[in-house]
């Protein structure tokens, strides 16, 4: 493996991924990492000069739908898997602007 | 001699455009619905649902960069916005980072220092976070995915306003250009049109930008003006101490007349955007965007030239009519039916005028239907009703849109045209104020107003008071 890991570096990726790991998932994760960027690395090698990037892989484009109101009200199966609710709104841990 | 500082502004503008739809789903944009009723897997950010570009969106988002001078992104695409927050159920917002659709654009503005372009970064679109409701109660959070994926553009000023004056004029001349296009009512109190205030000072000469910070909560023109001079006295008074202006984002308390740095929404500002594969890029071809460049509305300057080329109405006249995009629409449309310009120009400025001041509404407020108000202008001109019954009736179809025939009917205020009648009435105030009588007699105009105002009291208002002067002079002569 090439790519080493820090111990910064997976805390911080921990943090924006709102995960609690263990020290032990830590040196997995550590691990995993590694060999994905091996891999990306695997990938650079390529000369990519004169291709456009890809973020689809299907050649589409230009799909639309027209502005017309198809939905009904759904409130009750949306609420349905919520964990908790309250006077028709979703229930979520108290949080601060 | 103290240091002189200039202040730097910049403005992200986000405005919520007028689809049916949100931009995403086919849930209803309309406000006011009961929570979470106008919600679906889509905007509720539920696995495996796939989001389906509204075409109006983009068509708006063209529409207002092509007004504002803007290239056109040929090839745009979305991008994912990363981040936690109750509000936002993917945990992404989708949005565009790398190739927003328009770019490099500009509006001119006019200001007491004279006119002065300032310049657009970008706009791009990207979808409206749901509601979160704290509750004491149960110390929770209650969210409405209501507004979640409700459609917004942001428009990306470069920062080139040196003064609260700038911002304002610079805002009113965006809300003007997008009214006009019906992409939004741009309405700040409601939230249709929020801007949020990047300010930095420096010394004046100097040729780096200072550090900036972000205002958010900014919910009238009134706020964003006190806001602008109370960051900038901070940051001044910062400087003057010898300290650092902390790039950060602060929310203005506009009651305390105070900005307080806002806990940030993570430990990292760190979004790691990547292209959203759900949606398919957008190829814009030169037919679809001459289309579009040919679609747009007139604008204000050439409905101003056209008004003073088909309307006898002063300039002052059209320039408060043609500074609301609503009150221009109601205008032509009245003048359409009735074919009297200058008499709804009249009501416009004078009645209208007054009641939006009084009640410190906007002319973007104004329920009357244009039918309604060339029926009152038929009438009067009839002399079916006077105009103080013709004032009355205005105020409260100004208030609710009412017929003002059917008012009058039923109200009984139609001018009484029974010659007998005020032929007796008149004789009555005669033989009751002598006085007066001997006063216009012996050669004062004046006393004749007085019998005109007792005729008319004695006839409720109901007679016509150009008739009931000719009469009285004849009567008196």
């Amino acid at each position: 493996m090439t790519n080493i890991i820090s111990d910064e570096t997976i805390d911080y990726v921990a943090i924006l991924a709102k995960l609690e790991l263990s020290e032990e998932e830590k040196q997995q994760a550590k691990e995993d990492m590694g060999k994905m960027l091996d891999y990306i690395d695997k990938l650079n090698e390529l000369d990519t000069t004169n291709v456009e990037p890809m973020s689809h892989v299907f050649p589409a484009e230009n799909v639309f739908r027209e502005d017309v109101v198809t939905n009904g009200d759904m409130r009750e199966e949306m609420l349905s898997g919520a964990p908790g609710e309250k006077d028709g709104m979703f229930m979520a841990p108290r949080t601060f602007e | 001699m103290a240091k002189q500082y200039e202040t730097v502004i910049g403005l992200e503008v986000h405005v919520e455009l007028a689809t049916k739809t949100k931009i995403f789903c086919g849930c209803s944009t309309a406000f006011g619905g009961a929570p979470n009723t106008h919600t679906c897997p889509v905007c509720t950010g539920m696995p495996g649902s796939l989001p389906v570009l509204n075409r109006q969106v983009l068509e708006y988002a063209v529409a207002v960069g092509l007004a504002t001078n803007c290239d056109i992104t040929r090839y745009c695409k979305f991008d994912r916005k990363n981040y936690f927050y109750p509000d936002n159920p993917q945990n992404y917002q989708i949005s565009q980072l790398y190739l927003p659709i328009c770019r490099n654009g500009w509006v001119e503005i006019e200001t007491g220092e004279g006119k002065k372009r300032v310049g657009i970064h970008e706009i791009h679109m990207e979808e409206d976070a749901g509601k979160l409701i704290h509750d004491e109660w149960e110390d929770c959070s209650l969210v409405d995915y209501n507004r979640s994926g409700v459609p917004l553009i942001e428009i990306v000023s470069e920062p080139d306003m040196r003064s609260a004056e700038e911002v304002i004029a610079y805002l009113e001349k965006l809300r003007l250009l997008i009214q006009y296009l019906g992409a939004s009512d741009c309405k700040l109190q409601e939230g249709s049109m929020r801007a949020d205030v990047n300010l930095s000072v420096r010394e004046m000469g100097a040729e780096r930008y200072g550090t900036r910070t972000e205002m958010k909560n900014l919910n009238s023109f009134k706020a964003i003006m006190r806001a602008i001079e109370g960051e900038r006295a901070r940051q001044i008074d910062l400087l003057e101490e010898g300290e650092d202006v902390i790039q950060e984002t602060r929310r203005w308390d506009d009651t305390k007349g105070a900005s307080y740095a806002m806990r940030s929404k993570e430990d990292a500002q760190d979004y790691r955007y990547f292209p959203d594969p759900d949606l398919t890029p957008v190829r814009i071809s030169d037919e679809w965007l001459e289309g579009r460049r040919a679609a747009l509305p007139e604008f204000r300057t050439e409905k101003m030239k056209r008004y003073r080329e088909e309307y006898e109405i002063p300039d002052y006249d059209i320039e408060i009519i043609t500074g609301s995009k609503h009150l221009a629409d109601i205008f032509e449309e009245t003048v359409a039916i009735c074919k009297e310009p200058k008499k709804v120009s009249n009501w416009l400025m004078g009645e209208t005028m007054r009641l939006l001041k009084e009640q410190g509404r906007e002319p973007e407020d104004i329920v009357f239907s244009p039918g309604h108000l060339a029926e009152l202008i038929a009438m009067t001109d009839a002399r079916e009703i006077n105009g103080t019954v013709a004032k009355e009736v205005f105020e409260v179809m100004f208030a609710e849109d009412i017929d003002p025939r059917q008012y009058v009917e039923e109200k009984g205020l139609q001018t009484v045209n029974d010659a007998g009648a005020l032929q007796k009435t008149l004789e009555e105030v005669i033989a009751n104020n002598p006085q007066s009588v001997a006063d216009y007699r012996g050669g004062k105009e004046k006393a004749l107003g007085f019998l005109v105002g007792q005729t008319m009291k004695a006839m409720k208002g109901k007679a016509d008071p150009g008739l009931v002067n000719q009469m009285l002079r004849e009567m008196l002569g």
